[in-house]
């Protein structure tokens, strides 16, 4: 035991002096360093769709309680017992798949812990005790609660759950918009080691960035949702109007669809224009993660923003560039991005930059792909206006299939956009001050970090395939019918009848 | 503002000793989890037992609404302990690193188990999610609990014998607070044998703290005087106490004493460990409360924030648990 502890207290002083003991990567086959790049990507990867449905459907259920609480229109009932459901689940997996990526910080990125703890560790903490607590608890109240609390109490919990979620994205925003962009801290040597140090608490937690990935976060979120309640109930209205089979809880369903389509007609288009305004901020802020979205190599003026772009070989693919790209760019298109609109700004290049450059074509790729997914929802949303306007949302079964078949782009455009996000910053996990590869735990060996991710990969493949598997049945079942919720109704007006078709 | 901000960064507000509150905050919150979640992971085990439908649905309606919010005291202990002593954060987490893998994939089992339990009917898909919920929620508790044995003696191995009887203590520990709180939430769906089984966890409980303190004995510096220090003592007291109230409070009915004396023990156990670390915050490396917590400006920030937290946090608790209080009725299905 005392040998170990010394052994122990050698690495750890060898670690603090900035030393990579040579046990780590010498005699790994894998590098743990990846390793614990990819398990961090996987698990944020598909945690994020979770916190992005129950932040999407929070204002949501907030509306469609109001609605069933002060009475009249059974639907809101329906749609509000519909969607908790699916919250409920989402929210449960939201949890234990969120839990991971807190641990995740100390457990593969000890040293990124160690350096940044001092600051990062405090929004988390604060999120944990302001959000998480407040969204987990009125939860219960919110989803088992509707018959044992009064209609107020009720309406109250919807809305601290609807709250908590979309606080909770505040203070993980904060702590990672300021990995974005630090500012308010110093650098100090600390056992051989930097640290970093608060000194202005306002400029380190309230930085521009976050303000502008704030509002590109909870938009995103509930535009997504949106377009997964316009393609879920497209698929039932087009089965019943267009194919002909009569469906049962109909109403509910155009309903629904109507709600989804003037969510998505008001998130839509601000998506797209304070998208915009967020790429400047980038642009100012990172320029290497810029130039990465926009593939450009060597500083340059004028340069074209390519909204498609085709690669006519492989290696266009794997290695973007872009001047040398084949596709329909808006001269000098990039360039007005940078600049605020002047097509003739120059862009900085990558090879400007002392460090490496991050992998640029997942970036320019996603970004792409992210933006002209951002456009068609636009489109969508007017789509779905104007044959509301005419009077034939019901009957347009092409626009049905749109909706469909773009059911579930919103989260993979939200995906994307975190890819660009992150992917884009690298080599850097703290912008400038600290890189990825060195964040990583100190002690941790390839063996164990490839047998968690392997593990991960098997877990989060069956956490998925679980996940889709109850909502699908959820979706299946529908609502309970408006004859059901009246027959409830009536037997807790008169508990001492036994109703007869329970 | 730049002044409010220098003086935040002079020195602790009014002058508290916020280092070792901090200290005491992350073990209370460690208890505080160990305690509530502890109930929902025991309701797990004793799920184990059951065979009939009802009882099994009954012990599923007894936590529904509560396990959530239990469990985020696990994320808040560690975001407190990352924020007040990110290193020690970094290290134990680090070193402990398979370790702390298992208790995720415990807590993910066990969190979504009662979920897939009640989506299907059929006989086999219930089997086979019950037995996810009763493995995952006595793994977590026993591989916190070795999590909790491994940190207190300084334990750069994650299997160890400390570790395992830890692990065995508050496994049982939580077995002890899930008798009682499933008597309360549900004594008529449930047998009499909940009773006989929560009496049997607070023996082994019991045997099993003696057993930790034995393998620790030679592991603390201060070896055997510091186990018979007189705070360790009074607490080892007090949980015999405690473990025999009871057991006299449950077969007598009085469920709600028999989980206060629950509540007792796992503050008591918490307490055990926070008192023979201190002021050591992490043994292994013999980093010391002082040395490993954050800089003055941070940490007065931190005691701000979660003095105006954490009261209202208990307002949340309060709510939850006075919305849902009394047994569960015969129509609250899961």
């Amino acid at each position: 035991m005392d040998e170990e502890c010394a052994v122990l207290r050698e690495e750890t002083a060898a670690s603090r002096a900035g030393v990579n003991f040579p046990t780590r990567t010498h005699h790994d086959m894998i590098d743990p360093v990846l390793a614990s790049r990819f398990q961090f990507a996987l698990t944020t990867i598909v945690h994020i769709i979770f916190p992005v449905m129950s932040m999407g459907l929070a204002p949501f259920l907030i509306y469609f309680t109001w609605k069933d609480v002060r009475g009249g229109d059974p639907v809101y009932e329906q749609l509000r017992r519909f969607w908790t459901k699916i919250f409920a689940v989402s929210f449960v997996v939201g949890t234990v798949t969120g839990i991971v990526l807190e641990f995740e910080f100390g457990t593969n990125f000890a040293a990124f812990s160690t350096t940044a703890g001092e600051l990062f560790g405090g929004p988390l903490a604060v999120e944990g005790m302001m959000a998480f607590m407040l969204e987990a608890t009125f939860l219960g109240v919110f989803v088992f609660g509707r018959e044992r609390v009064s209609d107020r109490l009720y309406l109250v919990s919807s809305l601290a759950v609807g709250v908590g979620t979309w606080l909770s994205a505040v203070w993980i925003l904060i702590a990672n918009s300021w990995m974005q962009m630090p500012r308010g801290y110093e650098l100090v040597t600390e056992n051989g080691q930097e640290v970093v140090h608060l000194v202005d608490p306002l400029a380190a937690y309230l930085t521009p960035r976050f303000g502008y990935m704030y509002v590109h976060m909870q938009n995103a979120a509930v535009e997504s949702v949106a377009l997964f309640m316009a393609g879920v109930s497209a698929y039932f209205v087009y089965r019943h109007h267009v194919w002909g089979h009569q469906t049962e809880n109909i109403a509910f369903w155009q309903k629904t669809l109507k709600i989804a389509l003037v969510a998505l007609l008001i998130t839509a288009p601000l998506q797209v224009l304070q998208g915009d305004l967020y790429a400047r901020h980038v642009y100012e802020t990172q320029p290497q993660k810029f130039a990465a979205m926009e593939a450009v190599w060597d500083t340059e003026a004028y340069v074209p923003e390519y909204i498609f772009a085709i690669p006519t070989d492989l290696s266009q693919f794997t290695d973007p560039r872009a001047k040398e790209l084949f596709g329909l760019g808006i001269p000098g298109g990039a360039s007005w991005l940078a600049s605020g609109g002047d097509a003739t700004a120059e862009i900085r290049g990558l090879n400007t930059f002392e460090t490496e450059a991050p992998p640029v074509a997942v970036v320019f790729w996603s970004f792409r792909a992210m933006v002209g997914m951002g456009f068609w929802f636009i489109l969508l949303a007017f789509w779905g206006g104007y044959r509301w306007y005419t009077g034939e949302l019901f009957e347009d079964g092409l626009l049905h299939k749109a909706l469909m078949a773009s059911s579930l782009l919103g989260i993979v455009a939200v995906e994307l956009g975190w890819v660009v996000t992150e992917v884009g910053r690298q080599p850097w996990v703290i912008q400038g001050v600290l890189k990825t590869s060195e964040g990583v735990s100190p002690g941790l060996t390839g063996t164990e970090a490839m047998v968690t991710l392997a593990g991960f990969v098997g877990v989060y493949a069956g956490i998925l395939a679980l996940y889709t598997y109850v909502v699908a049945r959820v979706i299946r079942g529908g609502p309970p019918s408006v004859r059901e919720l009246r027959s409830a109704a009536e037997r807790d007006a008169a508990p001492g009848e036994v109703p007869g078709d329970d | 503002m730049t002044s409010a901000v220098d003086a935040l960064a002079a020195g602790p507000v009014l002058g508290l000793p916020l280092p070792e509150l901090w200290f005491a905050l992350v073990f209370a919150i460690l208890g505080t989890f160990l305690f509530l979640d502890g109930f929902d992971f025991g309701a797990g085990a004793i799920f184990a037992t059951l065979r009939e439908d009802e009882a099994r649905e009954a012990v599923l309606s007894a936590i529904g609404p509560f396990w959530d919010g239990n469990e985020v005291w696990l994320v808040v202990f560690g975001g407190a302990l990352f924020a007040a002593f990110p290193s020690v954060y970094a290290g134990l987490f680090s070193r402990h690193y398979l370790l702390m893998f298992g208790i995720l994939g415990a807590l993910i089992l066990r969190g979504l188990a009662p979920e897939m339990y009640e989506q299907r009917h059929d006989a086999r898909w219930q089997r086979w999610w019950g037995r996810s919920f009763v493995a995952g929620s006595v793994l977590a508790p026993f591989l916190l609990g070795a999590f909790a044995g491994n940190w207190l003696a300084g334990s750069p191995r994650s299997l160890t014998l400390v570790g395992v009887v830890t692990g065995i203590a508050v496994t049982a520990l939580t077995v002890v607070s899930g008798a009682a709180f499933l008597r309360l939430k549900a004594r008529d769906a449930l047998p009499e044998t909940v009773t006989e089984i929560g009496v049997g966890a607070v023996a082994a409980y019991l045997f099993a703290v003696v057993a930790t303190l034995g393998a620790l004995a030679t592991r603390l510096p201060a070896g055997v005087d510091a186990l018979l220090s007189p705070p360790v003592l009074a607490l080892v007291a007090a949980s015999v106490g405690l473990g025999v109230g009871y057991g006299v409070a449950l077969r007598r009915g009085a469920d709600l004493a028999a989980l206060a004396a629950a509540a007792g023990l796992t503050y008591g156990l918490t307490a055990v460990v926070a008192v023979l670390m201190y002021p050591r915050i992490d043994p292994a490396t013999g980093a010391t409360v002082g040395e490993a917590v954050v800089s003055t400006l941070p940490l007065n920030l931190m005691s701000i924030g979660a003095a105006l937290l954490l009261p209202l946090v208990v307002v949340y608790f309060a709510v939850l648990y006075s919305a849902f209080s009394g047994p569960i009725t015969a129509e609250e299905a899961y």
